[in-house]
């Protein structure tokens, strides 16, 4: 494996977008601008960017020690002021961070949220987490309380509650903090510009349909998904981005290449699948080599759709701002119901003809991982095709056991192989 | 008339029936739905001539094996047994399964049901996160939603009048569990914790009727029985909303000295801390507001800022307890999250605390023995110096 990490231009434009994002975040709040914490699924980004507010994302500052491999140290501060082992990793790196800062012994990566934007969107912990970061920053709470689809689809009265809450809890909570006034249209121009780069992603993910694909859809899309999912969505420089990226993606299908991996170009497409799950950030790179080292790519997966379920259709929509806004929380992946997940994996895997289907189970995340067993044996049912269950966790590195992957991952790949041939 | 070591006996038995070989036993033409934990109203159920029934989970004595092999280790037990349960045939009575929005494992545990039980009908039913006006009109909507679903799988339908009867029972209930409460809270000798365990988890399997006799009747022994004053340290035991800690955890805290005077187990039945509204003219609505007034302050619901901490050393103060026990099931986020900053809180307010983990299968308490045990010693000793 080499030393140097190859990465596409997509990833190097994601990368330089992400570090003026993280720079504006230290130059905002000199200038006294306020800053608000939010999560990825169900974000309204939009919103916080028409009152001139900086979106923070407590799971992306938790990934992000994961992948630079501070995660373990946070984990462990956490745990020390009495957080249980059997707890989300995320929510105790991002507190342990959070204790780390204000103890003075790291300097603090983001500054403190001035108000907590709680979209409860496809997760309880979030619940938990955001009530853990009130008593540790003193901030305010404003809860989106966001139903969960458990029958596979969003009600009227699902979405009048939602817009009822942004008028009546969300909106005066962002008027209170900015001393502005909600101003529909400049939301309806961002929401406009969020539907451009939604169209961008689409084509990019479909890209993944072509032999071979010019993406890795799951390593490789979670560059991709960066500025989208976090604090671009809406903004010019996204739209620009995922313009670029999609004739980045076409020009490589065009030219029949597949997907630049850590390790440079891959070569022979061997495998097509399909990853249900989460990354685990503190192996990230390890784990992508490992599916490349074999010539297995991802061709779609459902990680990629946490932010919004933009392949099947979902657009933001200026002319109903807020019921757009209500519409996109509520049918985020992992506000989906199980079997409402177990159908989209299965269009995946016949859409994209993978050969198999990998569920990466993270001991942390329970709205992800309970029913994952069942999940595996139905597709396998329906689909005829393998599947097979890897298991970590997200940012505690206790959990990940290369040797224990790596093995798991060669036996189903010669597995799969074996099969095709038969 | 029973003497009250008969009734308490009877009430184990009926406590310990986690596959609910009771319900098999009766009428088969009266519907039975089944209400997962935390909290589903049984008004509703009840309103349709159907017998509630709570599904507390499992207990040591039931052997989890193909309700183990759908979940990965990091899943709490309570999924588990209830697929157990299920998949042994020992849910067939029931007509219907309601499982509320508690945590992500239940949540998703609703979708399981569906793809495992295709012909057991299975219904969700989001509680609100809101206490103003919009989320007590949504729960309201989530409410009706709920008796279109028990009407589907029973035939039988809820209407306001026998909504408003079955509020009524449901207030006798609430009334006769206060009193136990209070006896309990002003002389716990009197009401043991371990015997008021399985008085009101009976209740799983009981027609609310009956149960309703049993605890009345369990309340006038405990008024009339005198028993001997023990030397025992009072507690407050919280977190153990949800999964059911096993009988033997709570008689091993009673053994090791802790007399529990109040607590948050099988919450489900006591989830309202405050009588329904008989009077409304919609008494769906009614249910709403009783759940967003005094409903309670659980791990699963949005605290916003000092609620639950508050409510506990509210419970603490009131009960007159020397200390709390916070205890959780293990691989339970919403009480284990909220560990940290209610022992925080009770520190700052000068009520000591330990923190114990269970599974509602545990069956080895040595370390709960231990722990609960040297706590008991040190309150009392707090107490005499």
């Amino acid at each position: 494996m080499s030393e140097t990490v190859a990465k596409d231009a997509g990833q190097l434009r994601q990368k330089e977008l992400l570090g003026q994002y993280m720079a504006s975040l230290g130059r905002g709040a000199a200038e006294g601008k306020k800053t608000v914490y939010t999560f990825v699924p169900g974000n309204l980004v939009e919103l916080l960017l028409s009152f001139d507010v900086l979106p923070v994302y407590p799971e992306i500052n938790a990934l992000q020690a994961g992948m630079r491999q501070t995660s373990d140290g946070f984990i462990r501060e956490a745990e020390r002021a009495g957080h249980a082992e059997d707890v989300c990793s995320y929510v105790k790196s991002d507190i342990g961070a959070g204790l780390s800062a204000l103890s003075g012994s790291k300097a603090p990566g983001v500054p403190p949220p001035d108000l907590l934007l709680l979209s409860s969107t496809g997760c309880a912990t979030f619940m938990k987490w955001f009530e853990n970061l009130r008593s540790l920053w003193g901030a305010p709470i404003a809860m989106l309380h966001v139903p969960y689809q458990a029958d596979g689809r969003i009600t009227d009265e699902m979405r009048r509650y939602v817009v009822e809450q942004l008028r009546g809890e969300v909106i005066p909570a962002l008027e209170s903090l900015t001393g502005r006034k909600y101003d529909e249209e400049r939301l309806a121009g961002y929401l406009a510009r969020s539907r451009q780069a939604e169209d961008d992603l689409v084509a990019v993910f479909e890209a993944g349909k072509r032999r071979p694909s010019p993406i890795d859809a799951y390593f490789g899309a979670v560059y991709y998904v960066g500025p989208i999912f976090t604090a671009f969505r809406g903004t010019p420089e996204a739209v620009e981005y995922y313009r670029e990226l999609r004739r980045e993606v076409e020009g490589r299908a065009a030219r029949g290449e597949g997907p630049i991996t850590p390790d440079g170009p891959l070569g022979e497409e061997r495998f097509r699948l399909v990853v249900e799950g989460t990354p685990c950030w503190t192996a990230f790179r390890t784990m992508w080599q490992m599916f490349a080292g074999e010539g297995a790519v991802v061709v779609a997966s459902t990680y990629a759709k946490v932010g919004g379920l933009y392949d099947r259709g979902f657009r933001h929509d200026p002319s109903h701002p807020l019921e757009s806004l209500a519409e996109y929380c509520l049918g985020c992946y992992t506000n989906l119901s199980l079997p409402s997940r177990i159908d989209l994996l299965e269009q995946y895997i016949r859409e994209y003809e993978a050969d198999g289907f990998v569920v990466h189970s993270v001991k942390s995340c329970k709205a992800f991982g309970a029913g994952q067993v069942l999940m595996l044996r139905e597709l396998e049912r329906r689909t005829g095709r393998t599947g097979c269950f890897l298991e970590s966790d997200l940012v505690d590195s206790r959990y990940f056991s290369a040797a224990h992957f790596r093995n798991r991952l060669e036996s189903y790949l010669q597995a799969v192989d074996l099969r095709r041939r038969s | 008339m029973h003497s009250l070591s008969e009734l308490v006996s009877r009430a184990e038995s009926l406590a310990t029936d986690v596959e609910l070989k009771s319900l098999a036993r009766r009428d088969p033409g009266t519907p039975c739905v089944g209400l997962a934990p935390a909290y589903v109203p049984e008004e509703i159920a009840h309103a349709a001539g159907a017998i509630p029934v709570h599904l507390y989970g499992g207990s040591p004595s039931l052997e989890v094996v193909r309700g183990d092999a759908f979940f990965q280790s990091a899943i709490c037990h309570l999924p588990r047994s209830l697929l157990e349960l299920g998949l042994a045939g020992h849910l067939d009575p029931l007509d219907l399964v309601v499982v509320p929005s508690t945590c992500d494992v239940l949540r998703n545990l609703t979708g399981m049901w569906r793809l495992l039980f295709p012909k057991k009908p299975v219904h969700f039913l989001e509680l609100p996160q809101r206490t103003d006006e919009s989320g007590v009109e949504f729960y309201r909507e989530q409410l009706v939603e709920l008796a279109d679903a028990v009407h589907e799988a029973t035939g039988r339908t809820v209407s306001a009048s026998s909504l408003r009867t079955s509020i009524s029972l449901f207030n006798e209930r609430r009334r006769t569990l206060g009193s136990l409460e209070a006896l309990r809270r002003s002389a716990p000798r009197r009401v043991p914790t371990s015997e008021l365990y399985v008085v009101i988890r009976a209740g799983a399997v009981l027609p609310p009727e009956e149960h309703l006799k049993l605890l009345r009747e369990y309340l006038r022994l405990c008024r009339s029985t005198d028993r001997p004053e023990l030397d025992m340290a009072r507690v407050v035991v919280s977190g153990a909303f949800c999964e059911a800690p096993p009988l033997g955890f709570v008689r091993t805290l009673e053994r090791a000295g802790c007399a529990v005077v109040a607590d948050d187990m099988l919450s489900g039945a006591r989830w309202l801390r405050v009588l329904v509204s008989e009077e409304e003219e919609d008494p769906f609505r009614a249910l709403a507001e009783a759940y967003a007034v005094g409903g309670a302050m659980a791990p699963c619901r949005f605290a916003g800022a000092q609620r639950r901490t508050d409510d506990l050393i509210h419970a603490v103060r009131d009960a007159g307890a020397q200390g709390v026990i916070l205890a959780a099931p293990s691989f339970c986020d919403p009480a284990l999250l909220d560990r940290p900053r209610l022992a925080e809180a009770l520190e700052r307010a000068g009520i000591p605390s330990i923190q114990l983990q269970y599974a509602e299968n545990s069956v080895d308490y040595g370390s709960v023995r231990e722990q609960a045990g040297t706590f008991a010693d040190a309150l009392r000793l707090w107490e005499a110096a």
